[in-house]
């Protein structure tokens, strides 16, 4: 059975075109692209053709994009390198939302004796720019707020920080891994210093990412070792890779314009079905600034993980913010930091798309949805007063 | 993606026993939606027989923790409460063929439940809750609770108690108090089983002497540079000889004495240890 995979925030499907662009330097084109001899050293101009491609997609000048192995290694490399750039200041602004790649390194810069700033969201998961314009000061080295959250797809408004940044010539990180493919990014437009992406969120494979720097930007290497990016990120280049990601990004400028439009389409079609067949649900998050394919919802009186199983009986893949789907025991940081009372955190489920799924795809899950929620309702101690009442 | 059995999957799809007894002979109630997981257990007893003649069960929760509700059920149907209550979170979790580690805590739920319905159809009070003293705010599990799983579990690692209780899982702040509570009860030894000796032949005896010098004492000394040799065993003395840096070391007579105490602990309490 062909699965319903609506989980593409979590990863993306490789889109057929990237494979067999890819494929050739996974078999016979093995070459080193350092190397001097033409079998390798041919390599070293596809890399460049996937830097174009990479640069196009966001606007961005070639020499402005670093490959690297995933969006945590884009966005541990422009922390680290703000603070290296400038030893002396000591004070790191993210939020409470980030994706761990940010947040648990921010953490541990807590522990290495920085200061940092966790920015508190709104109820919609909205940022509070009262407490962001408060927390800047002179000792501020650099800022890490994601374009848009990927458990939410909250878009939190990255031009209007970083203008402000700019006039109080703070270095300024985006993590832009869920929003790289699906809504517009014109880095010329956008006033931010670095920006990271991920190979695997927009139909590339896993292990790949870029960082883009903007020209003037100071920086400092975070992986060490040859010549490899101008010196800028050692290691042998990911070559099959590079070269999947540089498609994927020309393939997703290709179907940008109407990407949005399609996808938010589907996703509003299941998001009303929903809220109007399920009793009791919400949706969590500022609908007006979302990504057009993301949904986060929540199902009263049932848990998450229990939800994701049935799903799983028909093959539809989604995701849940509940604390048995976590790994740990502590429910989604987001949902939490965004104050949704943990009855609805627990039965929390985001389905996120992508231009691969059908309308037939969303029909489907609108048909078994609901008798999942009310099937789950009945076992659960809590549904039954709601349900008569 | 958890690890789960057939048998998890089975009752988690197609749980037995869902539902609500109506004027339930027994109620009990554990957890809360807060926490994550709660589990609605009614039962239908025989008063002259004290049989458990039906159960149902209703649980927020996740695919383990149904179906931990739903096996305890059918693992109480039919029993008496005196044999009911004898059943353990570890006769549920085998029943399922087995939990993932981390969804230990779902099977103490189903324990709990019906320990909490027994006492409500024996009408006993629940000891009041302020002298429950609480450890992990987080997910409100008591020093009572923790020391009880780890004993019945035999747990002796926080990381056990998360995964049994959800203690210690939430801000870890509790953590050091778990850890004190572990001390105090793995400190208590429990007193061994005297060892019944058999009466050994003199063969016998001897051979089991040479064993044990060879296998447990000469490795230690020689790890110090020591050695040692037997000269001869007759009896209950046993004649060494130290060899090595054993000649030369002014400890040696603590050396004697240990391999005779070793010795006595071992073969015969009133072995004689000499130099010859």
């Amino acid at each position: 059975m062909k699965p319903i995979y609506f989980d593409n925030n979590a990863t993306t499907p490789i889109a057929p075109e990237v494979l067999n662009e890819m494929l050739p330097y996974l078999r016979e084109l093995y070459g080193n692209p350092s190397s001097m001899h033409t079998f390798g050293g041919q390599l070293h101009r596809k890399i460049e053709e996937a830097r174009v491609k990479v640069a196009d997609l966001i606007n961005a000048e070639i020499e402005e994009i670093i490959f690297t192995s995933c969006g945590t290694e884009s966005d541990n490399t422009a922390i680290m390198s703000a603070i290296e750039s400038y030893p002396r200041k000591r004070h790191v602004i993210t939020t409470r939302v980030e994706h761990p790649a940010v947040l648990n390194f921010c953490k541990h810069l807590v522990r290495k004796g920085y200061r940092v700033t966790f920015l508190p969201v709104d109820k919609f998961g909205r940022l509070e720019m009262e407490v962001f314009l408060k927390a800047i000061d002179d000792d501020t080295a650099v800022v890490s707020i994601m374009y848009a959250n990927n458990e939410t797809g909250v878009v939190f408004p990255i031009k209007d920080i970083g203008e402000i940044l700019q006039e109080r010539k703070i270095l300024f990180h985006t993590d832009a891994v869920q929003a790289v493919g699906k809504v517009l990014i014109d880095v010329k437009e956008l006033p931010v210093d670095m920006l990271s992406l991920s190979g695997h969120k927009l139909h590339a494979p896993k292990g790949v990412g870029a960082l883009y720097v903007r020209k003037g930007t100071r920086f400092y290497p975070y992986i060490i070792g040859g010549h490899q990016e101008r010196g800028r990120r050692a290691g042998t280049e990911n070559v099959a890779s590079i070269i999947a990601l540089g498609k994927a990004c020309e393939l997703a400028k290709g179907y940008l314009n109407e990407e949005a439009g399609y996808l938010s389409r589907l996703r509003d079609k299941l998001e009303r079905a929903l809220l109007e067949l399920c009793p009791d649900a919400q949706v969590n998050g500022d609908r007006e600034n979302r990504l057009p394919n993301t949904t986060n919802m929540s199902f009263q009186y049932v848990e998450g993980e229990a939800i994701l199983l049935r799903l799983n009986e028909y093959g539809i893949c989604a995701s849940s913010g509940s604390a048995c789907t976590s790994g740990s025991l502590e429910p989604s940081h987001v949902l939490r930091a965004m104050g949704i009372p943990f009855t609805a955190i627990h039965g929390s489920i985001r389905f996120s798309l992508s231009h691969y799924n059908t309308e037939d795809e969303v029909d489907k899950v609108i048909e078994v949805m609901p008798s999942i929620i009310r099937e789950l309702r009945t076992l659960s101690p809590y549904g039954k007063e709601k349900m008569q009442g | 993606m958890w690890e789960y059995s057939e048998k998890v999957k089975e009752f988690f799809l197609h749980p037995k026993n869902v539902g609500e007894i109506e004027n339930p002979d027994a109620v009990g109630e554990v957890g809360s939606m807060i926490c994550g997981d709660a589990l609605k257990l009614t039962l239908r007893i025989d008063k002259e027989t004290g049989r458990i003649i039906d159960a149902k069960f209703q649980t927020f929760g996740c695919a383990s923790a149904i179906a931990s509700s739903s096996v305890l059920t059918e693992l109480i149907k039919g029993k008496t409460v005196d044999e009911a209550i004898k059943i353990t979170n570890r006769d549920i979790a085998e029943y399922l063929g087995g939990l993932p580690k981390e969804k230990m805590h779902c099977s103490v739920m189903g324990r709990e439940a019906l320990e909490a319905a027994i006492v409500n159809y024996m009408g006993e009070r629940r000891p009041p809750e302020a002298k429950e003293k609480l450890i992990c705010q987080c997910f409100e599990v008591t020093e009572e609770k923790i020391r009880r799983v780890a004993i019945e579990n035999h747990l002796t690692t926080v990381e056990e108690i998360t995964n049994y209780t959800k203690a210690g899982g939430g801000c870890g702040s509790c953590i050091p108090q778990i850890e004190e509570i572990l001390k105090d009860i793995w400190a208590i030894k429990i007193p061994e089983m005297p060892k019944v000796k058999k009466r050994l032949t003199n063969l016998q005896k001897i051979a089991l002497i040479q064993d044990i010098i060879e296998k447990e004492i000469r490795p230690r000394l020689q790890a110090d540079g020591g050695d040692l040799e037997v000269i001869d065993i007759d009896g209950k003395r046993v004649i060494i000889a130290l060899r090595a840096m054993c000649v030369e070391c002014p400890m040696g007579g603590v050396t004697i004495d240990n391999i005779q105490e070793k010795l006595r602990e071992l073969v015969d309490e009133n072995i004689v240890v000499e130099t010859g």
